[in-house]
This record gives structure tokens, C-alpha cells and sequence, in this order.
């Protein structure tokens, strides 16, 4: 059996005035796949991914996430998506818990179940004291951590990371990787951006964008041979280096 | 339903760890009740006045002497002459020259009437012309008593006299805070309710947690009322204490009913609290926000009847008051707290407050959007 395609994209465009952020582009991601999304600064990663989460309009092509079109039905979309963007979004004047309950509540999940998960939750990531916390004044990778599992609470068929690891130190990436195997193991689709090309070896296939285009996509292993290198930052080195935008 | 409850207690939990939100709600309705009227006094006093006295005769004394017996003016000089005088106005001591031509007394018995000079700094106009205007009623007095003595003396003839006496209705000692309190009233709850709205909403478009709001399949009807709510609970809180605090310091309490305040006060924020609302959809920063609520602000105090009657204004920027909410219900608190003004007084503005309200969260969520065009 074919495995089913959860993210699906055919000529997927986005134009701001005379600019061309996202061209063309067509890739399909499957269940449970860890799927890399690489590009240069500027390449147009985040407005793509806007695009699939329903927070911006495309100006032209196709696109469904989770078998909902992106044009009608991106309420239906967000159902069943997690996000966490680049900016860091958990409200920082809340706790721990306080965060994980409102955004646990806003989708949809009842407060006796939150009340299980939440302790769940703050046991398996450790916080133990710090749950009561406010979130500001807590060190950057354990942000993100809560900020991730905050994401995936609600079990979304899809996550979508923008540059989740940005600014933390090498132990917290390693130990954020393990969260996302772990959530990808459940059955969670994990959508990643990042910079990190170390990184982009962990995903099971990636795909790079030059000028807001695809430029390769594929598994690391089949890139890394179709370029003739070792490693994928020779293969982004190569494409990368062909780009007009930077920023 | 449930999603609303869970973004309340986020937005109330928010709110009371922000000590700047709490401040502004308790300290402000203080601050500006105890400050607004004691200070923004229409009444003109200490006039100061220079007399260029040329006749020196009784009659002229006793003029003199009733000027300054009136608490509007204060003498700071007797000049010898107009030239003289006219440096301290030059100099900024005196507002309004009053000159006593030679012969004043003669003239005035011999022919029944005498000139007198007035002469007044118009820098600041409304200075000068109140001064000028005391004056002349100073000097009208004075003319009446002297005549009132001829009339005993019979051989005069009788003066035809009208005179004009003026009683103040409802506000018998024009007192001035019971005027500025119920305005001021108004000026906080627009001030809670539009401003902070709109900058709570900005600032979480600056953190990015807006962008988090956008991605949840939160409604936006839940995610506007989630906002709405909080900042009118605040309002309200704010007009209560704005009232206590009126009565602690002025003892001004509403001659009509507290329910009546409240009642159009609850409609009129919700209008206000579009406002923001719809501030907040074109702001990206809050500085963009607060620039834009500082100018809006101007326009509702200045267009608003607060320190300026509407009555006075011009007929096109009387055209433009309509459009401007606060200008109703400042004039609504007010005939409430000082006529007493009844529900059913006031039903007509309470409609154009309902459709404020309609008005300007219809055009906020009209251009909210969760998705970007």
C-alpha cells in the first residue's frame, strides 16, 4: 500500500507585488515523514510554510494539508496542525502550566484531560518546580522544549517548525531531536525548517529552496551521492551558491 | 464557548500580573479628578489692573475703590500716566489699563455722562475679554448707585433702567467640578476602554503570540470577544472608581440614578472598545498605536464638549460632533449627574450609542483577519 500523503503542493505560488517569494513550487509529504525544508535566508522557507498553515493567502497553484485545501477550508486546516514559528510564542508572563492550559484549551481539549496531560507533560520534559514558573524567565532551550510540546498537545497530523532550534546550544538541538523522533514516532508529520545542515541529515528527506524555488529534494543519502559530497553541506553549498536573493 | 472562558482567564491573569494596567486603571481616575477641575478653571480671576487716575475727585475715588473691592481684579498700580502704564502691560504686570480723564466728575454731573478708557492686553484673548467684560459691569454699577442717589433728590428726573438678573439653573453656585467631573468620567472610560484594547492587542502582534492565536482554530468572533470583555470589565471598574472618588473629594453624586450611568456606559464602551479594536487592525507596532490613540484622543476631547460647548463651536465642527461617541456621553453623564436626567430623557443618544457600538466592531472584525491577503 502506498503510504498516504498528508501535505500536498502542485505550483504553489506567492507573489508580494512584483516579487516572487514562493515559485512554483510541488512536493508531497507523508504520514509520519520528518521532512526537511531548507533554504538560504530569503528563499522563501517561512512564507511557504505560512502558506500550508493557513496564515497567508497563495496567489496561485494547489495545496492541501491534511486533506483540506489551503484557499477554503485553512479553518479546517488548523484543526489539525501544530505550528511553532520562528519568533518564540508562548505568552511569558504565564506559567508553565498556565500556558500549557490555554493552548491546550483554544484547541478544543476539555479540562479534566488537560489536567492529566499537562502533569504528563511537565513530568516527561522534567519541570517539576519550574512548571509554576513564569515562562520569561526560563533559559531559551527550555522554552522551546515546552514550546514544542506545546505544539503537538492537541496531536496534530501535522507539525510545522519554523527554525525551532535558532540560538540554542548543541545538547539542547540534540535533546529537541529526540523529541521530535519521539513525536514522529506517535504518527506526527513533522514539517522543519532549518539552518543547521547537521540537522537536515536527522530528517528522512528534505528538500532545498534557492530563490523561492525547489531546487533538490530528496533523501540526504540520495542527495549527498547525486552532488558527489559528504556531507549536506557541500550539497546546500553548491545550490546555495547559484542564489541571486540573499538578504 | 469553552475556548472563550480559556482565553478570559489568560487575558484577566495577564492583566493583573501587568502592574502598569493596574496603575493606570487606580491611579489615573484619582490623578485626573483631583487635577482636571482645580486646574482647568474657566473662571478668570486676579485680573490685574493698572488706573490712570487724571481727575482725582470723589467720584473717581469711589469708582476706584470698587474695583478693587471685586475679587476679579487686583490694582498693582496707580500710574500717572497712560504712557506709563502701558510699559507694565508691555512687561506683562498688568492686563487692562483703566484711564480717568481730567474733568470726569464735571462732565458726569454737568452733561449726565462721562468717558472713561479702557485699554487691555489681548494675548491671551479670553483673558483680556473677561477682564474687559468684569470691568465694564464694574463700571455699570457704579453708574447705577450714582444715579439711584440723583433719583432722591428731587428735582431729577427719572432714568428708564432695565436690568438684567441671571439665576443658574441646576448648577446654582456654578460650581465648576460638578461641570468637569462627569466629562472626565467619560475621558477615562474612552481612554480604558479604546487605548488599552488596542495596545493589548498590538503588543501581542510585536511578541508574535498573535501569530500562534492565528494558527489555533480559534474563531474570531471568540478571539475578539476574549479581547472585548476583559477591557470592559476594566471600563467599568474604572467609571466606579472615578465615581467613588468624586464623591470623596468633591461630594458630587449623580442627581439621576447610578443605573442610568452605568447603562449607557456599558453600551458606550462596547463602542469605544471597537475603537481599539479596529486601532489595533492597522497598527503593527505599538507605537504606531499609541501615536494614533494620542491624536484620536485630541480630536474626542477637543470636538467633545469637555472644556469647549459644542453650542459655541463653529457649525461645521458642530457637524463633525456627531461622529465623535464621546461627545454624547459626556453630555449624557452630565445631564445625568447634574439635572438628573431620567432613561427615558436620554432614550434617542442611547440608540446612537447602540449604533456606535454596531458601527465600529462591525468594521473591526470586518478587518481583523486571521489570514494575510
Amino acid at each position: 500500500m502506498m503510504p498516504e500523503i498528508v501535505i500536498h503542493t502542485e505550483n504553489l505560488t506567492r507573489r508580494f507585488g512584483d516579487f516572487v517569494a514562493v515559485n512554483n513550487i510541488s512536493f508531497d509529504v507523508k504520514v509520519g515523514e520528518i521532512f526537511g525544508f531548507l533554504g538560504a535566508n530569503g528563499a522563501g522557507k517561512t512564507t511557504a510554510m505560512k502558506i500550508l498553515c493557513g496564515l497567508l493567502s497563495p496567489s496561485s497553484g494547489v495545496a492541501t494539508v491534511a486533506g483540506f485545501d489551503v484557499y477554503k477550508e485553512n479553518e479546517r486546516i488548523k484543526e489539525n496542525i501544530g505550528y511553532m514559528s520562528q519568533k518564540f510564542s508562548l505568552y511569558e508572563n504565564l506559567t508553565v502550566r498556565e500556558n500549557i492550559t490555554f493552548f491546550g484549551g483554544i484547541y478544543g481539549i476539555d479540562r479534566k484531560s488537560l489536567k492529566i496531560k499537562s502533569e504528563e507533560l511537565i513530568q516527561r520534559l522534567g519541570l517539576g518546580p519550574e512548571a509554576d514558573k513564569l515562562v520569561g524567565s526560563l533559559p531559551l532551550g527550555w522554552k522551546q522544549k515546552i514550546s514544542f510540546s506545546v505544539a503537538i498537545l492537541h496531536n496534530p497530523k501535522v507539525v510545522f517548525l519554523d527554525e525551532p532550534t535558532g540560538g540554542v546550544d548543541p545538547i539542547t538541538r540534540r535533546q529537541f531531536w529526540d523529541m521530535i523522533y519521539e513525536a514522529s514516532a506517535k504518527g506526527i508529520t513533522v514539517f522543519v525548517t532549518t539552518h543547521y545542515m547537521d540537522e537536515a541529515e536527522y530528517c528522512d528527506r528534505v528538500s532545498i529552496m534557492v530563490d523561492g524555488a525547489i531546487a533538490a529534494i530528496g533523501k540526504p543519502s540520495e542527495l549527498k551521492q547525486q552532488f558527489g559530497v559528504e556531507n549536506m553541506d557541500g550539497v546546500f553549498l553548491q545550490l546555495a551558491r547559484g542564489a541571486k536573493r540573499s538578504e | 464557548m469553552n475556548k472563550l472562558l480559556f482565553l478570559l482567564q489568560k487575558e484577566f491573569k495577564q492583566i493583573f500580573r501587568n502592574p502598569t494596567i493596574l496603575r493606570m486603571i487606580i491611579i489615573m481616575p484619582i490623578l485626573q479628578l483631583i487635577l482636571l477641575p482645580l486646574a482647568a478653571d474657566y473662571e478668570v480671576k486676579n485680573i490685574t489692573v493698572s488706573i490712570v487716575d487724571l481727575d482725582h475727585s470723589p467720584y473717581s475715588n469711589r469708582l476706584i475703590h470698587k474695583i478693587d473691592a471685586s475679587s476679579y481684579f487686583k490694582l498693582v498700580e496707580y500710574s500717572p500716566s497712560y504712557r506709563k502704564s502701558l510699559k507694565t502691560v508691555g512687561d506683562g504686570k498688568t492686563d487692562l489699563i483703566l484711564t480717568i480723564p481730567r474733568g470726569f466728575e464735571k462732565t458726569l454731573i454737568k452733561e449726565n455722562s462721562a468717558k472713561l478708557h479702557l485699554a487691555t492686553d489681548a494675548v491671551n484673548g479670553i483673558r483680556g475679554g473677561l477682564g474687559s467684560a468684569y470691568l465694564a459691569q464694574v463700571v455699570g454699577d457704579f453708574n447705577r448707585e450714582i444715579r439711584e442717589e440723583w433719583l432722591v433728590l428731587p428735582r431729577n428726573s427719572e432714568i428708564p433702567q432695565i436690568e438684567v438678573t441671571s439665576a443658574n439653573w441646576y448648577n446654582p453656585y456654578s460650581k465648576y467640578p460638578l461641570f468637569m467631573v462627569p466629562g472626565i468620567l467619560v475621558v477615562l472610560v474612552t481612554m480604558v476602554g479604546a487605548f488599552m484594547t488596542a495596545l493589548n492587542i498590538v503588543a501581542e502582534k510585536e511578541v508574535g503570540t498573535i501569530e500562534q492565536l492565528n494558527v489555533t482554530p480559534l474563531k474570531k468572533h471568540e478571539f475578539i470577544l476574549g479581547k472585548l470583555i476583559p477591557f470592559w470589565v476594566l471600563g467599568m471598574v474604572s467609571i466606579t472608581i472615578g465615581m467613588v472618588v468624586a464623591f470623596v473629594i468633591f461630594r458630587i453624586l449623580p442627581v439621576g440614578s447610578f443605573l442610568t450611568i452605568y447603562a449607557f456606559s456599558a453600551v458606550y464602551l462596547f463602542g469605544v472598545l471597537g475603537i481599539g479594536l479596529l486601532i489595533s487592525t492597522f497598527s503593527d507596532t505599538q507605537q504606531q498605536a499609541t501615536l494614533f490613540a494620542f491624536f484620536a484622543m485630541m480630536v474626542f476631547i477637543l470636538l467633545g464638549g469637555l472644556y469647549t460647548p459644542i453650542e459655541g463651536m463653529p457649525r461645521w465642527s458642530q457637524i463633525l460632533t456627531y461622529f465623535n461617541p464621546p461627545s454624547y456621553l459626556i453630555k449624557i453623564v452630565r445631564a445625568i449627574y447634574i439635572k438628573g436626567s431620567l432613561f427615558s430623557d436620554l432614550k434617542n443618544d442611547f440608540y446612537i450609542l447602540i449604533a456606535f457600538a454596531i458601527g465600529f466592531n462591525g468594521l473591526a472584525i470586518l478587518n481583523y483577519r486571521k489570514r494575510m491577503a
